[in-house]
């Protein structure tokens, strides 16, 4: 039994099923991303748990209080919502205390709380503004602010971020992460951005299509993600995923991999349990830093693979080097330090980490077990 | 120049430009003909009126038909002037307007943010309120009348233009609040407001505008209505269309045109004074929703 648990949880518009089957488990200080393309369920799954929308079949428990049905004031959580949703009408400090209020709290009491919530997200000065006359940033801020000060068991966020320039996005996502670590609350968090989910999580959930693709830590799902949707969902440039052929070479197996101009490079795996692939077909998944030059390959790695072949275009983009080539008949990108010489047109001898290489089944697109 | 030709999507010759004035200002004046030909002859004595030139201004001014039509002229049998009819009016639109614009903000909240099936069948059937013409309800609407007992009372001539008003009033805060960010309402629910205090807290706050149209629109047909008044209110409750209609038709002795002018700018004052106090809204209200920012 977990804090938070949603458990064999569907939805459905009359006949049409959104989710499927959803059962995630979330421990009291958690910070659960659900992260997919936009129309993977991930914003109904949020709002199941808020009670904005009504489960089809499932339950969803908090603190083993079966929620199902319970109207979203008496769940005692909070939500941040995209549009940061402030009351137009209302000044910020009204905006923060509004929720207390409806639930019968004293004014000395709500007073106090909001000038506590206040001094934490430092918008005290701004209390008696009106939101239309704050910025993108204070306005975030105060939409936050008005969950805190509700002291709820869960933290509900919906994209709370995506209205935000780049810069301030940045900014905003260590805050909230500092305020996550400061203060033990539960959260549940919504985006499509698979960065964000990366660095704020302690748990990703990944989504398509309604299904929880993967449920797992950010390392977890960066490094053997559960199938091809999430190898190339997480991460940027996403893994490059390339046909190649499994051969059984002095006991290991090693992955054949054409080249360019039609010859192939073979690659050894460090894992064993690939015999029962001898002679098969996979798709090969190799993140783009996990390609390098000789002298920027991993030293704690022990198995660096070579291969040379043609590089078709370079992307100097300051702190990195992004180089294209053609592997498997497919675009494969290789992420180097800025100094590496390469040229487009050359001939080049890449370094391959292949303790971070994963392979998939060509069929089931589902990652071969390690 | 530079910064007015900006604004104007098309450039014209000078030469346009004026014909174009010219033009525009003679259907101005063309309009604005009856109002001065009204104002005029009600500050003239009925001598002046009788002996022609009714386009000249008046050589001896007096306010003699003003008073005379507010208090002292023969309304059909008795010489009230048209001052029990005005308040008779008012006490039948205070009520309808204010009653008709809650009901449909209601109606407007509850169609676009507690969504149920058929709402919007629903919702086409409330327009369809709009388009029955008055004469098709006159015979049944006078015998519920009669079965409430309200015939012949301000307070059922109110009822009718609140349940004629429903349809307007609903089509239009719907608009207005189906653009009105659901979001809100949800945060509000989180926070633990009910039905009512989503409604008066949030909503109701942010609706001026529509509100406004709603008021203004409401106050002018029902004010302006003359058909209903004449049919369901009795000699009591007439309102100020009506007594106008009795003033000028009254015919004992000579017909006074000054006093007739006269009452008739006093029963168009309060529409025209609705519209200089909360004109500007009304077309802010309209195309408020059409463009965003």
């Amino acid at each position: 039994m977990g804090f938070l648990d949603i458990d064999n949880t569907t939805k459905s518009y009359g006949s049409v099923e959104v989710l499927h089957k959803v059962d995630i488990s979330v421990e009291e200080g958690e910070f659960l991303v659900l992260v997919g393309p936009s129309g993977c369920g991930k914003s109904t799954l949020l709002n199941m748990i808020a009670g904005l929308e009504e489960i089809t079949s499932g339950e969803i428990r908090i603190k083993d209080r079966v929620m199902n049905g319970v109207h979203p004031s008496k769940r005692n959580i909070a939500m941040v919502f995209q549009s940061y949703a402030l009351y137009p009408n209302m000044t910020v400090g009204q905006n923060i205390t509004f929720g207390l209020e409806m639930h019968g709290t004293p004014k000395p009491e709500r007073e106090e709380a909001m000038h506590d919530v206040a001094k934490l997200l430092q918008i005290e000065q701004l209390l008696d503004r009106k939101p239309g006359a704050l910025s993108g940033g204070q306005r975030q801020r105060v939409a936050m602010g008005r969950a805190l000060v509700r002291n709820p068991d869960v933290f509900l966020f919906d994209e709370p971020l995506s209205n935000l320039d780049a810069k301030l996005r940045v900014d905003m996502r260590t805050e909230i992460k500092k305020l996550h670590q400061n203060l033990g609350t539960t959260i549940v968090y919504v985006t499509h951005d698979q960065i964000e989910a990366l660095t704020l999580s302690t748990r990703i959930a990944v989504m398509n299509g309604g299904y929880v693709q993967q449920l797992g830590t950010p390392q977890e799902i960066y490094d053997r993600p559960a199938n091809i949707f999430v190898a190339t969902f997480m991460g940027s440039p996403a893994m490059n995923v390339v046909p190649a052929k499994v051969a059984m070479e002095n006991g290991r197996p090693v992955a054949h991999v054409a080249l360019h101009d039609g010859s192939s490079a073979s690659l050894p795996f460090s894992q064993d349990n690939l015999a029962a692939w001898d002679g098969k077909d996979i798709l090969l998944g190799i993140r783009p830093e996990t390609i390098t030059d000789e002298e920027a390959a991993d030293r704690k790695s022990s198995n660096i693979a070579h291969l040379t072949n043609r590089v078709v275009v370079t992307e100097p983009a300051g702190s990195d080097t992004f180089v294209s080539m053609t592997l498997g008949g497919r675009d494969v990108i290789a992420r180097m330090r800025s100094d590496a010489e390469v040229k487009p047109g050359a001939d080049f001898v890449f370094a391959v980490n292949m303790e971070k290489a994963v392979a998939f089944d060509p069929q089931t697109e589902n990652r071969i077990e390690a | 120049m530079a910064i007015a030709s900006q604004d104007t999507a098309i450039r014209t010759g000078r030469v346009t430009r004026t014909l174009i004035y010219l033009v525009l200002l003679l259907f101005a004046l063309f309009y604005l003909l009856p109002l001065y030909v009204m104002v005029v002859n009600s500050v003239k004595p009925l001598e002046e009126i009788t002996g022609g030139g009714m386009m000249n201004l008046p050589r001896v001014w007096t306010l003699e038909p003003w008073s005379k039509a507010w208090s002292s002229a023969q309304i059909g049998v008795e010489p009230t002037g048209l001052r029990p009819y005005f308040w008779n009016s008012i006490a039948m639109v205070v009520p309808a307007v204010a009653i008709s614009t809650v009901l449909g903000a209601l109606n407007g909240y509850v169609l676009t943010k507690w969504r149920f099936k058929y709402d919007t069948i629903l919702f086409g059937l409330m327009l369809f309120a709009c388009f029955i013409p008055f004469q098709i309800v006159l015979i049944p609407m006078a015998r519920m009348l009669g079965l409430m007992g309200l015939a012949g009372t301000t307070w059922g001539l109110a009822l009718v233009h609140v349940v004629y008003g429903i349809g307007f009033t609903t089509l239009y805060f719907r608009n207005y609040y189906a653009v009105f960010p659901t979001e809100l309402v949800r945060a509000a629910q989180i926070d633990g407001a009910g039905f009512f205090q989503i409604f008066w807290r949030i909503l109701l706050p942010s609706s001026g505008p529509i509100a406004v149209v709603s008021i203004i629109w409401q106050f002018t047909n029902i004010w302006n209505d003359f058909l209903f008044g004449a049919s369901f209110a009795d000699a009591n409750s007439q309102p100020m269309t009506v007594a106008l209609n009795n003033l000028v038709q009254s015919s004992t002795g000579v017909k006074e045109y000054n006093v007739h002018f006269a009452g008739a700018i006093l029963a168009a004052l309060p529409t025209l004074l609705v519209y200089i106090v909360a004109g500007r809204y009304f077309v802010r209200g309209l195309m408020s929703g059409s463009v965003k920012g």
